[in-house]
């Protein structure tokens, strides 16, 4: 009798815990969590472009879904990489391994980025990148389950170096950081440049974190450029940027376009510093209503307005969780294939499809940065001056050398 | 300087002395746990723990045994590791020769480091290392099989003799496990044998050694060059752990990293390094997914290990066995 009454209730306990298991079988979700990770540099030079910022992004995306997906909960990670691109990939490796990690919807930064995408296409998991911007993943390196979110290296050089010439600024002069990353951003925008009629009047090389520019700047002033291109980031752009400012170069009726800026170097820079600079981005936080709603929630967090790769975070992971949703499932075969399917709509990005090479295309924008005087306060920094249309704005599929194109 | 001797003269594999049995059993306890450790952590964590620990090992021969405080080892590590994923990935050589080809490189650079380096003392030896390892940064940035700073990525692992598969975690662990205890049996040959006991001489009283007939640069380069490429070998086992080699290895930081851990672990001791690279890549590896600042708290343990307990943690621990005894 005893024992009836052991064995009664253990099925009884077995039955009530193995509920919630019976309800997750039909939605095919792995070990009923859909797990996402980003991996950022959350301590080191690029923590303010991605860090926090980008983490936040990310749980703002999962709690638009109520922290839910097909009843099941959204569970977000995140691991500093310190800018190692072994740590990054160990991260990778464990989460998928054995934190049954579904996707990692971000890597900050080229080199840990690209060690995470060959793990990840080893493994069969979806990655999104927003914040590198190397044209390798999209070409040598890219894989099925890869997409390449916000923007690239061809992107910005493209929208700058397009469009200042069609506007009549057609005689350029490069200030180039001496490195793979400054070469092909100058490489791209020469290009544009002369295939849209300008002229290269030559470029000056600087080593990577050098704080003296004052040799360049006047070979710069000298050679009359219309446009002064800043083929560098991060610190060497805000130093460039500066200490052309001193010079009086933007004064001086030239042009000063930073390749590889963003909103938050403007920010460090203050308006007096950036005032006439062309920069190229994404998205921009003071587009529309729905763009500035979600940026106040956004600045509220972490006190700082977005920038392109933190809405891009945002947007990938919104798409990745709408695709598990429309999958019904997070296999990842069935997830990337309506990720392809669905287009991407959210606050930022409208209309964007993910190309065959990875390519998540949509619309760039080329902005100048305001006089002091038209600014209205902290953040409002922009003016709009030109869009490149979602078609233009990203290297033509026909020249890429991923082999998936070709197949 | 003195008092370290005597101990790692202690603490070391049998040496005659009474406590050779708990000693032996000791290591085959060490040895049985490195063994079954894959089983509990994770392999890659522990491959990585392994192949700075001999990174470390490889520094501590140079500085802990003969005094040379070298700045620019990370030219070894990541020179080799760049020359062992290059070897693999685009010529396609079997794991066995791609380490070698990366060791290789790493000796021929300590070969050239040493020559130049050697002709000078303490902070200029330091400074000459550090300015050479530079360059060897420059290379790794500019040349253009190194893919500059997107670093050479998706190194196959291939298969080691034609026969084992190294894509498999635990084959790669072990692997990797032989070639540290190989690494690490060749220090400790190294350090106890006549060679190691010039060497030491040489840290104590260099003037002295000289005049006792010993012709101390040699000494000095042959131990510079046994050091790097031990570190090359580090290098080269990581770009195959983690199919990659990029700049991060071949940074100045990363020649101040291994300084770390020889120091935290224990300079001067057999054991220190991988007590030190073990503790390092802990903090780093789960640190990572926490919201602490990494390089603050690895700091400031570094600050309050060097003003509590100077010898490092296996030299302390070290001392206090002494004393007891």
């Amino acid at each position: 009798m005893r024992n009836h009454v052991g064995a009664l209730s253990a099925a009884a306990l077995c039955l009530w815990m193995s509920a919630p298991q019976a309800h997750a079988q039909p939605a095919a979700v792995s070990d009923g969590v859909v797990r996402v990770g980003v991996i950022e540099d959350m301590s080191g030079v690029f923590a303010s472009i991605t860090g926090q910022g980008a983490v936040t992004a990310a749980a703002m995306a999962i709690e638009e879904f109520g922290g839910k997906v097909l009843g099941l909960p959204v569970e977000l990670l995140h691991a500093d990489h310190q800018n190692k691109a072994d740590i990054g990939a160990a991260t990778a490796r464990k989460w998928f391994d054995e934190d049954k990690v579904d996707a990692i919807l971000d890597v900050a930064t080229s080199s840990p980025a690209l060690a995470v995408l060959e793990i990840a296409k080893a493994k069969k998991k979806i990655l999104t990148l927003s914040s590198p911007g190397s044209m390798r993943i999209t070409n040598e390196a890219c894989g099925p389950y890869v997409a390449h979110w916000a923007y690239d290296s061809y992107a910005v050089a493209h929208g700058t170096g397009n469009t200042l010439v069609k506007q009549g600024l057609d005689s350029w002069y490069f200030v180039t950081a001496d490195y793979a990353f400054g070469h092909s951003l100058e490489k791209d925008a020469g290009d544009f440049v002369t295939a849209s009629g300008g002229k290269v009047l030559g470029s000056i090389r600087h080593p990577v974190g050098t704080n003296d520019f004052a040799s360049a700047l006047l070979q710069v002033q000298a050679s009359k450029a219309k446009v002064v291109a800043l083929a560098n980031a991060g610190g060497d752009t805000m130093n460039a940027i500066k200490q052309a400012t001193e010079f009086g170069l933007t004064d001086g009726g030239q042009r000063l376009a930073a390749l590889a800026g963003m909103i938050n170097d403007v920010h460090g820079l203050g308006l007096l510093g950036a005032r006439g600079l062309i920069i190229t981005e994404a998205v921009y936080w003071d587009m529309n209503d729905e763009t500035r709603a979600w940026s106040q929630r956004f600045f509220q967090r972490v006190k700082a307005m977005p920038n392109m790769l933190q809405a891009g975070v945002y947007s990938s992971v919104r798409h990745y969780l709408r695709a598990v949703q429309a999958a019904g499932t997070d296999e990842t075969d069935a997830v990337m294939r309506k990720m392809r399917e669905i287009p991407v709509n959210d606050v930022f990005f409208k209309n964007g499809y993910i190309r065959k090479d990875g390519r998540m295309v949509h619309d760039m924008h080329l902005f100048e940065v305001k006089q002091p005087s038209d600014s209205k306060g902290p953040w409002d920094y922009y003016r709009l001056i030109n869009t490149i249309p979602a078609e233009e704005a990203f290297q033509p599929l026909s020249t890429s050398r991923c082999p998936l194109v070709k197949n | 300087m003195s008092t370290q001797s005597t101990v790692h003269g202690r603490s070391g594999l049998g040496t005659p002395t009474p406590a050779v049995i708990p000693g032996a059993v000791l290591w085959a306890a060490a040895l049985l746990l490195a063994v079954l450790a894959p089983f509990a952590l994770y392999p890659v964590f522990l491959m990585k723990v392994l192949c700075f620990a001999l990174f470390a090992c490889a520094f501590n021969l140079l500085i802990g045994f003969a005094g040379l405080m070298s700045f620019g080892h990370a030219a070894f590590f990541g020179g080799a590791a760049y020359v062992t994923a290059h070897a693999a990935k685009v010529w396609a050589l079997p794991p066995e020769f791609a380490i070698l080809a990366g060791v290789g490189t790493a000796t021929l650079l300590g070969l050239v480091f040493g020559a130049l380096a050697i002709r000078r003392q303490g902070i200029y030896f330091a400074m000459i290392t550090l300015a050479l390892s530079q360059m060897v940064f420059f290379l790794a940035l500019q040349l253009p099989f190194t893919g500059g700073e997107d670093g050479i990525q998706g190194v196959p692992r291939g298969r080691l003799f034609g026969l084992v598969d190294l894509t498999d975690p635990l084959a790669m662990y072990y692997a990797v496990l032989a070639l540290f205890l190989s690494g690490f049996l060749v220090i400790r040959r190294a350090v106890h044998s006549p060679f190691g006991q010039v060497l030491k001489a040489i840290r104590e009283n260099e003037p002295r050694a000289v005049s006792l007939g010993y012709r101390t640069e040699r000494y000095k380069l042959l131990a510079f060059v046994l050091s790097a490429s031990l570190a090359g070998l580090a290098g080269s086992v990581k770009a195959l752990v983690f199919q990659l080699a990029t700049l991060t290895d071949v940074t100045w930081q990363m020649s101040g990293e291994v300084v770390l851990m020889t120091l935290l672990g224990g300079m001067g001791t057999l054991l220190g390094p991988v007590v030190g690279a073990a503790l390092v890549v802990a903090l780093e590896s789960y640190l990572a997914e926490t919201s602490l600042p990494v390089p603050v708290v690895i700091g400031a343990i570094f600050v309050f290990c060097v003003l509590l307990f100077r010898k490092g943690i296996v030299g302390e621990i070290a001392g206090i066995l002494k004393r007891r005894a």
